[in-house]
């Protein structure tokens, strides 16, 4: 009997269909933490770059990658945890970028600060905190609209 | 013996953010205002994560068949390597801002020199720790300067912990036997060799903050030989090794 093996870009696909934990909006192959797919004989192997390194929603991921592949019937699943080259907020994928906007997170820019504020689109924006809800995350408000809000941090 | 060099200086490094990870954590809930307490819990978070890749791969090196987690929970005060800085205890924020300045200004330059690190191992686990460590800085030295030059209550807060935490700053820049085994198969940086550019990152952000240096030479060593830590650091394992100590080989 010959083993069914999925063609990687069916699997990229698949896990475009996996959400983050924390930021359901986006998939984890949007959040760029998917770094390959490939095959070691019999063993579908998927490489992974962590976030944060103590992110809490790694773990999480594990399971839910596997999970997901799983469920379309590949069974022998080995996930790598790849350091280097560190992951970076470059490695966001521009659906992933619209879809944070879309959400009510502004997306990470290079300048180091949100471009404008994803509620009303003002550009008069400051810094409440350096760090937010998860650790990928900043606080910002908007002085047009006073509404605070998320900012994905560039790194 | 570089094998047992490469063990002790990565126990060094994981010590270090373990310790001062589950300090900065005991701010938890406890923090001034809210958006302190996350950025308190998130830089704990960092280093609680940049330990176990540190830890993860000090017992790959030591190949005893012992895990990241055994190294943090089931060693006693003599066997931690972290520096006196780090098991220093919180006082008010004032203090454990200063004591996160000091540590992050020496972490960013240990870390950028290690993504350099004959070893490809540290390299990538510098790699990824120096971008979160960059982060760390910039938070704690701002905050060391808008508390400094603050009000006359918070800059004496500011002087008053730097005169009670200054004297544990020397200890990072003196070398051993271990430091030397690092250097010479260009693993990391002499010990010494981060003293100007530490000094000069920390006077400068000292020096907006309208703070003084204390005029002490004084400098307290031996944490990160193990040889003698202070009294704090037992206290603080009682706290972090409760579970293993009263269920032992517990797990999730």
């Amino acid at each position: 009997m010959v083993a069914l093996r999925p063609a990687p870009d069916d699997v990229w696909g698949w896990l475009d269909l996996v959400p983050d934990p924390e930021i359901p909006v986006i998939s984890v192959v949007d959040l760029g933490i998917v770094r390959d797919v490939g095959w070691d004989g019999d063993t579908l192997v998927v490489a992974l770059t962590p976030t944060y390194s103590g992110c809490p929603a790694t773990a999480i991921i594990s399971l839910e990658i596997e999970a997901a592949l799983r469920a379309r019937g590949v069974e022998d699943i080995r996930l790598e945890t790849r350091i280097a080259p560190p992951w970076t907020t470059d490695w966001l994928s521009e659906k992933g970028r619209a879809r944070l906007e879309e959400f009510g997170i502004a997306p990470p820019e290079t300048a180091g600060g949100p471009k404008r504020c994803p509620r009303c689109g003002g550009a008069d924006l400051e810094r409440i905190s350096q760090f937010g809800s998860t650790p990928c995350k900043a606080q910002w408000r908007c002085r047009d609209c006073l509404e605070p809000f998320d900012y994905f941090k560039c790194i | 013996m570089e094998g047992a060099a490469l063990f002790q200086f990565l126990l060094r490094m994981g010590d270090n953010t373990l310790i001062l990870g589950h300090r900065v954590s005991e701010w938890c809930g406890h923090a001034p205002v809210l958006e302190e307490d996350i950025a308190l819990a998130n830089t704990a978070l960092d280093l609680i994560g940049q330990t176990q890749m540190w830890l993860g791969l000090a017992a790959e090196v030591e190949g005893q068949g012992r895990s990241a987690d055994d190294l943090a929970f089931l060693r006693d005060v003599w066997d931690f390597r972290n520096l006196l800085l780090v098991e220093q205890p919180n006082g008010d924020f004032g203090q454990t801002i200063l004591r996160q300045f000091l540590f992050d200004a020496w972490h960013v330059e240990m870390l950028r020199r290690l993504t350099d690190s004959s070893d490809a191992r540290i390299a990538a686990i510098a790699a990824k720790a120096l971008k979160e460590a960059r982060y760390h800085v910039e938070r704690s030295g701002d905050t060391v300067i808008g508390l400094g030059d603050g009000t006359d209550e918070s800059h004496a807060r500011m002087q008053a912990a730097l005169d009670r935490l200054w004297p544990y700053l020397g200890e990072m820049f003196h070398g051993d036997g271990v430091d030397e085994a690092m250097e010479k198969a260009a693993i990391a940086p002499a010990a010494e060799a981060l003293r100007a550019p530490v000094s000069e990152r920390i006077e400068a952000v000292l020096d907006k903050a309208t703070l003084s240096i204390p005029e002490t030479r004084h400098a307290r060593s031996g944490g990160k030989s193990g040889v003698r830590h202070s009294e704090h650091l037992g206290h603080l394992l009682t706290q972090m090794q409760w579970l293993q100590r009263a269920y032992p080989g517990a797990t999730w």
